[in-house]
């Protein structure tokens, strides 16, 4: 298959077209606007149905009802969009109706600014849904990675009847790379979504007895047994669909962990270090929830420093000290508000933090 | 022997929840008749909202999901997307209309989705017991305004039959009551109309119903359909605010 240079944004607008979605709902917000555009005239070629709603709110409803009758619904936004549809996100886990959600985020608190930034990491793993709620949450770092990961999220979302998001950033969404196109799965028709999709609200002649989406348990007991049965599913989610990728960890002294673009800095910054003599490693983690514990027990004897580094004020470093689990000490290189910082800083804070910890 | 009455199949056959006096039941029950009626019970999907209807899924015998407080409308239009042959309905309480789902709402409208929404205007807060609504008449006392709701206070009150009829793609519009008997069958034609004009996808189709909430407005079932036929009467009035041609 040959590989086509797009950008971000489009490439994961036609990867959810492939991956089969259905509809799709969108509210313009810088830096996904490309989605929205590209999806208003791409997806009714492919049979789908598009609308541009009247705000998050609405997007993420709307996606719900379209999952909950049977559809394949796909939403984008980016961080302060994300915080709005927090509440649906929540609800469409409880009533266990799978959509996908993509997150091309951008530098907070509040409305912000618009270069690429990771502040989003609490509110993609922790959600500003209330509740017991876990959402699948994979990163990647790149187009071709992102457009893999749309591609796969319909089906995983579908298996587990629950939300996932995907969080890519700003940067990947307005830059250009060669990607390879998955191939176009068809959208399914009212047999397929009867077939494959008992539960949905299709309409009682469409399936045997009648279906209802509900979220209401007011009954304590009833409601911590659905709860539980919510939380086998995260159990086997755990197993499951972690993801994370690690290089140069033998022998590594510093261990870099970083996902998103902010990983791609750290590669470069291996580079470097590895010029001046100094090993360093990285453990990616791909899925952010369920976060990669494993991979940390793949980091050699030399380790003498765990760096979270990310384009906030320091999030995932909670994840990181928890998989640490006090085996090594943990360090935070960081950059906020849209600015990222370039491979050479990253290499003279990590040094300092290696001085730092050897006591020099 | 003939049958001269049979309950609808599209009632299950249970009690409901509802207060004595409550319109709900009568609302919930004619619309499962016209959906019957035109053999449509299977071809069905119904969203219903936050408030004391939430549990109206458990009363219509179709296919039906419930919907974050006011988002009705907009799951709706979802559910239209994948499912352009089938009806679809909202059924919706003034405060998750007219209150927490006002934008919602407007934007289906907007947007001229062929579905049709139900809209029960009980002038208060059934479910969380008895708070002031949009729809609160002035002087008329909520847990919220124990004295009486002011204009100073909390505006006047708002009337959405004619907020909608503004909206051009919204293609019928029509306030109904369900006082007797008389106008409960009214009501029921009023209901078949906008599934007729939603199945021939001539627009959005908006029917509200003029109903009554003894418990939160601390009158007898009598007394409050007496209140329901004068003082919501006199200030929601009782008619068709637009209708597509030939209907
Ligand atoms: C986001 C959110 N806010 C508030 C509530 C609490 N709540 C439940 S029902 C309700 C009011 C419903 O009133 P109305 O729409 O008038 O319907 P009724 O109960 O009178 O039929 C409210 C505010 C909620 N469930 N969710």
């Amino acid at each position: 298959m040959s590989k086509v240079l797009m950008k971000g944004n489009e490439a994961f607008a036609e990867a959810a077209i492939r991956a089969g979605c259905s509809c799709y709902f969108g509210y313009p917000i810088t830096p996904q606007n490309e989605i929205p555009e590209y999806m208003s005239h791409e997806l009714a070629k492919a049979g789908g149905k598009f609308i541009q709603a009247e705000s998050e709110l609405a997007a993420v409803n709307m996606a719900y009802g379209a999952a909950a009758s049977g559809g394949r619904a796909f939403i984008s936004t980016s961080s302060p969009g994300l915080a709005l549809m927090q509440e649906g996100l929540g609800f469409t886990a409880s009533c266990e109706v799978p959509i996908v959600a993509l997150n091309v985020s951008r530098g907070g608190p509040g409305v912000g600014g618009i270069q690429p930034g990771q502040a989003d990491y609490f509110q993609v793993t922790r959600g500003g849904y209330n509740g017991d709620v876990r959402i699948p949450v994979f990163a990647p770092s790149g187009i071709q990675e992102c457009v893999d990961l749309i591609y796969s999220a319909f089906d995983i979302a579908e298996e587990y009847r629950n939300p996932v998001v995907i969080f890519a950033d700003g940067m990947m969404g307005q830059m250009m790379e060669p990607v390879e196109l998955p191939p176009k799965k068809p959208i399914a028709d009212d047999a397929e979504i009867a077939r494959t999709k008992p539960w949905a609200i299709t309409g009682t002649d469409a399936h045997e007895g009648r279906n209802v989406v509900f979220s209401l348990r007011l009954q304590p007991d009833v409601l911590e047994a659905h709860v539980e049965h919510m939380f086998e599913k995260y159990a086997r989610a755990e197993r499951e669909l972690v993801r994370y990728s690690t290089s140069n960890l033998e022998g590594a002294e510093i261990v870099f962990v970083a996902f998103g673009t902010m990983s791609r800095l750290c590669a470069e910054a291996i580079e470097l270090l590895a010029e001046k003599g100094v090993k360093a490693g990285l453990i990616r983690p791909i899925s952010l929830w369920p976060f990669p514990d494993a991979a940390f027990d793949e980091i050699g004897p030399e380790a003498k420093v765990l760096i979270s580094t990310e384009l906030s004020m320091g999030q995932m470093i909670q994840d990181v000290k928890n998989a640490a689990a006090g085996r090594w000490p943990v360090r935070l290189i960081s950059r906020t508000g849209g600015v990222v910082p370039s491979s050479l800083e990253i290499v003279d804070r990590a040094l300092k933090h290696l001085q730092e910890v050897q006591g020099k | 022997m003939k049958t001269v009455f049979q309950p609808t199949k599209g009632m299950l056959p249970v009690d409901t929840s509802y207060c004595p006096g409550c319109a709900h039941g009568i609302a919930h029950r004619i619309i499962m008749e016209c959906l019957e009626e035109r053999g449509m019970l299977g071809k069905t999907i119904g969203v219903v909202p936050i408030g004391c209807s939430i549990n109206a899924h458990n009363f219509m015998n179709i296919d039906m999901c419930e919907s974050t407080h006011g988002r009705a409308p907009a799951i709706a239009s979802g559910i239209r997307r994948v499912h352009p042959d089938k009806i679809v309905f909202t059924y919706q309480g003034d405060g998750d209309l007219a209150s927490i789902g006002a934008g919602e709402i407007v934007h289906a409208a907007h947007r001229g989705e062929k579905f049709t929404t139900f809209f029960i205007n009980n002038a208060i807060y059934g479910m969380t017991g008895g708070q002031m609504a949009p729809t609160t008449l002035i002087g008329q006392r909520a847990t919220t305004c124990v004295d009486g709701r002011t204009v100073e206070q909390a505006g006047l009150p708002l009337r959405m039959c004619e907020l909608i009829s503004t909206i051009d793609c919204a293609v019928f519009v029509e306030r109904v009551m369900l006082n007797n008997p008389a106008n409960v069958r009214k009501a029921k034609k009023v209901v078949s109309t906008a599934l007729d004009i939603q199945q021939a996808g001539l627009g959005f189709t908006f029917v509200e119903f003029l109903s009554t909430c003894p418990t939160n407005w601390g009158l007898s079932p009598t007394e409050a359909i007496h209140w329901c036929e004068t003082a919501m009467a006199d200030y929601y009035p009782v008619k068709n605010f637009k209708k597509p041609e030939g209907y």
